[in-house]
């Protein structure tokens, strides 16, 4: 199993026409995700030429494209200016998961886009992430799929890059993956680690979980709590961040420290209090992993 | 991006919040002319982009003009929190009754807009909130619907009891709501918002941080922006699209992804060396990111050795290969470079590298080992 995304996800891209939402659709459809619609406003009727000959059918709205064709979940790739009405417009549409790449997007915006999501029920995964993959299932985003592998474990980070090293350390180790989830490096996201933790519980294939914070909140705080309370699997975790200077922001807009809240040396402790093994440098998540699995 | 209180006090006249009056000068001279204009007692404040003002000796009280001309030449060219003050704000005295603190940020819990509001004004809030947290009320604003007039009228209930300041009040936090919201900030305060002996309420002090994601639609924001007290390779990295942190190390960091950035950071003082920035590349990327970012590493004199720390995603390592060959025809790069190239288009990318000379590793350890052991020798 995984969790958000598996072999029944049917994909429609927003903004599938640009230069990022383009390349990544063909590369999502090479790794198997069913890519059954594009939107772009304007380009109607046309269709997406993807790789080994498929294409994709291009609709002017994803009320008409969840129409046609049944989709489940969307991917957005739009400018920052267009992606908060983009959520809004696939909150509406009748998909059950939006995936917001984008980076960018205006805090007041989203305020706005995450309460219209969630009066739908709908789930927001971002902004600013890199989106998730079920390895051999499914991928949603912009994780890079040569890094994955089938297996036992769940990761769930607030960066991107950052994920794919620990993911990539993981597959070396032989430590296949069920679900990557990258949750967003901004302030306000949709999906946050208790979600994710939440669906690792209960997924039965997930035997331990990976999570990866960073400085900025209080999210690692809570989630560690969660962790103690709720969790029969076990947690490594990772936080960047350690030698940033307070009062700076660290290109994550969510990414700053501010008063005593969120630096890494509290996240650490937190992790450590509740039970969760801390990995000192990116290379030792994969180790702890195994460790945790023998 | 931080704004100065004289450029928030725009804000929120525009908003419609009495503010009392005054001007912004650099020089003595044009504050005793200042002082003059205005009449009476006025107060010189330094305006930089840090909090600890007052403390720092940066607001000073003045009776007469000459005075003001004493008080600025002091300000002005002093440093508060390693900002150089080079403006300052000349504004009248103002008869305080009471003070009061009201200020609204997002809240990343609630995912809402926040309003804080507390009789305690004039202090820090964090002191209130340590020492008296009765004393501060809190409301979370729908953003769909705003701020509602009962709303506001309840937060200002808190501050007075006098039925014709709570009517004030309220209004003026209709109106720091409205400000807010038009301005793209992510936080807005006035501390204090004072009630005078006359029986009026003003905001003689004010604050503003708005949303960088904001900028590209609010043009007239984004021109408060003043770059004077900012380092000049922040000011160009931003420019180029490169988000970039100065720090005190002699190991140049080149990262893709903040997360990353931060790790590699956090390596680099793991294996004994010390970082001397924070610099993500960002997303998607172009060649010319990779030169301006190469150019402002190798303006640092204290570099070493440059680290470039690539795991592509969305950002793809032909693209950050075909930069950094192109930089170092550019710029005469004297520095040893050591590149970690992992990820989307890989093999493309580490063929580019090695056509031009360049060897890439794989590994992050490994590499940032090697930078260390390069700014060491």
């Amino acid at each position: 199993m995984s969790i958000l995304i598996d072999k029944d996800t049917k994909l429609v891209v927003q903004g599938i026409t640009g230069r990022d939402g383009s390349f990544h659709t063909r590369q999502m459809m090479e790794y198997g995700t069913q890519v059954v619609a594009g939107v772009t406003p304007g380009k109607g009727g046309q269709s997406f030429e993807g790789p080994d000959g498929k294409t994709v059918p291009i609709f002017n709205s994803m009320d008409e494209a969840v129409a046609a064709t049944g989709a489940n979940t969307s991917v957005i790739y739009v400018p920052p200016a267009f992606a908060a009405d983009a959520i809004m417009e696939a909150a509406d549409s009748g998909v059950k998961l939006v995936v917001a790449i984008t980076e960018g997007v205006p805090v007041q915006s989203m305020a706005r886009a995450h309460a219209f999501a969630r009066d739908r029920g709908v789930r927001v995964l971002g902004p600013n992430c890199p989106g998730i993959i079920s390895p051999g299932k499914a991928k949603v985003g912009i994780l890079p799929a040569q890094i994955v592998a089938e297996g036992p474990v769940g990761v769930v980070s607030r960066s991107g890059t950052l994920t794919y090293e620990a993911v990539f350390q993981l597959t070396n180790l032989g430590l296949g993956q069920t679900t990557c989830v990258g949750i967003g490096g901004d302030p306000l996201i949709g999906t946050n680690f208790v979600d994710c933790l939440e669906a690792f519980e209960a997924d039965p294939d997930t035997k331990a979980v990976v999570m990866i914070g960073e400085i900025g909140g209080t999210d690692e705080q809570e989630a560690a709590a969660y962790v103690k309370a709720h969790m029969s699997k076990p947690v490594v975790g990772f936080i960047a961040g350690r030698t940033a200077p307070p009062g700076r922001r660290m290109g994550h807009a969510g990414a700053i420290i501010s008063g005593s809240a969120g630096t890494a040396e509290e996240k650490v402790r937190a992790f450590e209090e509740n039970g969760i093994a801390v990995a000192r440098r990116p290379i030792d998540i994969a180790g702890l992993v195994q460790a945790a699995l023998a | 991006m931080n704004i100065h209180e004289y450029q928030a006090k725009e804000r929120f006249r525009a908003a419609g919040i009495p503010v009392p009056p005054g001007e912004v000068a650099t020089t003595p001279e044009e504050v005793e002319a200042i002082a003059r204009s205005i009449g009476g007692m006025v107060v010189v404040k330094a305006q930089v982009h840090s909090g600890g003002r007052g403390k720092a000796g940066g607001v000073k009280l003045a009776k007469n003009p000459e005075e003001a001309r004493e008080h600025a030449s002091r300000i002005l060219g002093m440093e508060i929190k390693g900002l150089k003050v080079t403006k300052v704000f000349v504004t009248p005295a103002e008869d305080i009754a009471t003070e009061a603190y009201v200020g609204v940020l997002v809240d990343r819990k609630s995912q809402c807009p926040t309003f804080m509001v507390s009789s305690e004004g004039g202090i820090d809030i964090e002191e209130v909130a340590a020492t008296k947290p009765e004393a501060i009320r809190k409301l979370k604003v729908d953003p769909r619907y705003g701020m509602l007039p009962h709303q506001a009228y309840w937060l200002a209930n808190t501050l007075y009891d006098d039925p014709a300041l709570v009517k004030q009040g309220a209004k003026v936090i209709g109106q720091l709501y409205t400000s807010f919201v038009d301005s793209g900030a992510s936080m807005a305060e006035i501390n204090p918002l004072i009630s005078t002996k006359a029986g009026e309420v003003k905001a003689i002090d004010a604050k503003m941080s708005i949303d960088d994601s904001e900028l590209f639609r609010r043009p007239e924001v984004a021109a408060m922006r003043d770059t004077s007290d900012e380092p000049w390779e922040e000011t160009k990295a931003r420019d180029a699209g490169l988000s970039f942190v100065k720090l005190d190390g002699n190991v140049g960091c080149c990262v893709n992804g903040a997360g990353l950035a931060m790790a590699t950071m956090d390596l680099v003082k793991y294996y004994g060396g010390e970082p001397a920035n924070f610099l993500d590349i960002g997303g998607s990327s172009n060649p010319d990111k990779v030169v301006a970012a190469l150019e402002i590493i190798t303006a640092d004199p204290d570099v070493k050795v440059i680290l470039f720390n690539i795991f592509g995603g969305i950002t793809r390592c032909d693209d950050v290969a075909n930069g950094i060959v192109e930089a170092t025809k550019r710029i005469d790069i004297k520095l040893p470079i050591v590149i970690r190239l992992t990820g989307t288009n890989e093999e493309q990318g580490i063929k580019i590298l090695a056509d031009a000379g360049f060897s890439a590793f794989t590994s992050m350890d490994e590499v940032v080992q090697k930078a260390v052991e390069l700014a060491k020798a």
